[in-house]
């Protein structure tokens, strides 16, 4: 399946914004402008363009891990909404109260920004299972990491997505380590998408640093889910380029893998192949470079003049009427 | 008035809600085919079908999740767990998921959703089987908490529960299930966050709530009959939030507390009390307030030693005198 230029171009455009929101999240982190903790997308942003472009947007339902800032805005979220939010500003996606793993959207079916390692998984099965029973024409797309395959509560819901036939579709994206400890110490799996075997489960591996690679499949996976109500276990091969979180020292993996994988950059791999197929040149790229620095540096504007919460707003949404 | 179980209110809640919202559905281990490892959703299978009475795999955790997800997007599910020890499994989806999600979210995502079944000691089920986590789940903001026995208080609280629209944890009690009690034949609902007098009193105002409450009104009535004392009861029923105006009320007029509790005395819904009575009817005390809870041992198997453990008649007998200064 071939996708069209424009298609091409916008993914490029998606990942770079993307790219150069999380380093500017990363600069800003540094200037100790907001604080917690502050997982980055760098490295994975072919993966969440090829996935997120194969649903329907606003109508599937999307749920995440809390590695979740970027995924809202290929969503069709202001990147100003989602940096107030890590500024902890009122006019942030969760008004403030949610913070770097907690972003929420629900006109756009963006369920969170989840920060217990595998929790959103029997989540997902439930909205699988509201899909299931009002027999609706939708999918929900689960990411997870891979270090979250060895978590109970995975296993519990990857079985019942199986029994019961949940249009789940349960996607990890797999970059080599749960924070620093590489996957391969941890699972005795090689192929971490066989976890479907136990569960009778569909599964499929994808080239996550290939945004078109993962579209194409992602698209196919999609509408097989949606017509069979069938769920499936993709594993999605990806690398963060950075650290687990800002805090992360990196002495778990080595200059020169980090280098390599450089050189093999999701946003790279698109632009060689825009270069060669003749889908662009170089004045598009540096021309998308100003359009995506200056979208950044809106969003900046927005999130620093926005107001902060409100004290009175504390007791407000603990419960609901 | 019909008399019914504690049991078939139970069921006759879930029934009647089921009828008039399709978007409820009760789903747990046991639920469907069996009828109900305590029968409470006896006939229910039959009645809604296998997609709105669902029979789990055993994964509390899996399926309480499942029941957190399917109520952010608009159903409303009624979580059975076996037992509430059982339920400790999925303290991660109750205290991480279903109570942090409206917050979390500023308001976008709800969780309409009760997780219920039974709570506390049955007999001789040993030290895993046999616990009360109340105490540990009331200090959860974003949950509401109610723990129940009497048939009709039941039918009516588990009805506002399941039309509420956060995660209520609904306790009851496998000893009582067959307790027996009037219930009105036309629909009515009872608020939640309510406690309710079980007993008119003026000597001491008893606090407590689930089963204890049977062995509260026992006491008093043994004190009316043999020693004159006359004891407020109050049954609180919702313990999530706590109905703070009424125990201070009584408290002002009885100018004595007792709480009795089953579970550990430690960090317990007791102390709570305790401490807000203490702060907001200090002058009206006559006695320093007292509390009656379960020794601090995990629960032996030996039926004397479990009945010794779970607070008893002699203890609650033993309190009140303490506070009226009989010695």
């Amino acid at each position: 399946m071939k996708i069209t230029k424009q298609q091409c171009i916008e993914f490029y455009k998606d990942m770079l914004l993307c790219r150069r929101f999380e380093e500017k999240v990363s600069q800003l982190y540094v200037q100790q402008r907001f604080g917690g903790f502050c997982h980055l997308y760098i490295g994975q942003e072919a993966l969440g363009t090829g996935c997120l472009n194969a649903i329907r947007k606003g109508k599937d339902y999307v749920i995440s891990g809390y590695r979740d800032h970027t995924q809202p805005i290929t969503l069709g979220m202001e990147p100003g909404v989602v940096l107030a939010e890590l500024l902890a500003k009122s006019t942030g996606c969760a008004q403030g109260k949610g913070g770097s793993m907690h972003m929420f959207s629900k006109s756009l079916r963006y369920l969170g920004g989840h920060g217990i390692v595998g929790g959103q998984v029997p989540l997902a099965a439930g909205v699988g299972w509201k899909i299931a029973y009002e027999k609706e024409d939708l999918v929900i797309l689960c990411f997870i990491g891979d270090a979250a395959i060895n978590q109970g509560q995975f296993h519990e819901a990857l079985n019942m997505c199986a029994i019961w036939k949940l249009p789940v579709i349960v996607i990890i994206e797999n970059n080599l380590y749960g924070m620093g400890t590489a996957i391969s110490r941890t699972c005795s799996l090689s192929s971490l998408a066989d976890r479907a075997k136990g569960y009778n489960m569909r599964q499929a591996v994808i080239d996550g640093r290939n945004v078109i690679n993962t579209y194409t499949q992602m698209l196919e996976i999609v509408e097989e889910t949606r017509k069979t109500r069938q769920p499936i276990l993709v594993e999605a091969k990806t690398y963060r380029l950075r650290g687990h979180s800002m805090s992360d020292p990196g002495h778990y993996r080595s200059k020169e893998e980090v280098e390599n994988e450089r050189n093999n950059d999701c946003l790279k791999i698109l632009e060689n192949h825009m270069l060669s197929q003749k889908i662009a040149q170089s004045k598009d790229f540096e021309s998308w470079e100003d359009w995506a620095i200056l979208e950044v540096e809106k969003a900046v504007e927005f999130a620093s003049t926005s107001p902060e919460p409100e004290l009175s707003d504390l007791y407000s949404n603990v419960l609901a009427p | 008035m019909a008399i019914l179980t504690l049991r078939d209110a139970l069921n006759q809640a879930m029934t009647e809600e089921m009828i008039r919202d399709p978007k409820v559905f009760l789903m747990g281990e046991e639920v469907g085919e069996y009828n109900g490892a305590y029968k409470v959703s006896k006939g229910m299978l039959e009645k809604f079908g296998p997609d709105r009475v669902v029979d789990s795999p055993i994964s509390e955790a899996g399926f309480a999740g499942l029941g957190v997800g399917a109520a952010m997007v608009g159903l409303r599910p009624i979580i059975e767990m076996m037992t509430w020890n059982f339920a400790i499994q999925a303290f991660d989806q109750i205290i991480n998921h279903a109570a942090k999600m409206y917050y979390m979210s500023a308001g976008q995502f709800s969780v309409p959703m009760v997780i219920r079944g039974p709570h506390g000691a049955a007999r001789m089920l040993g030290a895993q089987h046999s616990q009360c986590v109340d105490h540990m789940i009331v200090n959860i903001p974003g949950l509401i908490v109610v723990s129940t026995v009497i048939p009709k208080d039941a039918k009516g609280l588990l009805k506002s529960s399941i039309r509420n629209n956060n995660p209520v944890m609904f306790l009851e009690s496998e000893l009582l299930y067959g307790y027996e009690g009037e219930v009105p034949d036309e629909e009515y609902l009872t608020p939640l966050g309510k406690g309710d007098i079980k007993r008119k009193g003026k000597d001491i105002t008893l606090v407590t709530w689930n089963k204890m409450l049977l062995l509260s009104l026992d006491v008093a009535q043994k004190l009316w009959e043999t020693e004159n004392i006359d004891v407020e009861i109050i049954d609180l029923m919702t313990i999530q939030p706590i109905d703070e105006d009424l125990i201070f009320e009584s408290v002002r007029k009885t100018h004595r507390l007792l709480v009795v509790e089953e579970g550990w005395g430690v960090a317990s819904i007791g102390c709570h009390i305790v401490d807000r009575v203490v702060k907001e009817c200090f002058d009206d005390l006559d006695a320093p307030p007292e509390r009656v809870f379960n020794h601090f041992v995990p629960m032996p198997y030996n039926k004397t030693l479990e009945a010794e453990v779970l607070p008893t008649e002699a203890r609650v007998i033993q309190s009140i005198k303490n506070l009226l200064y009989i010695s």
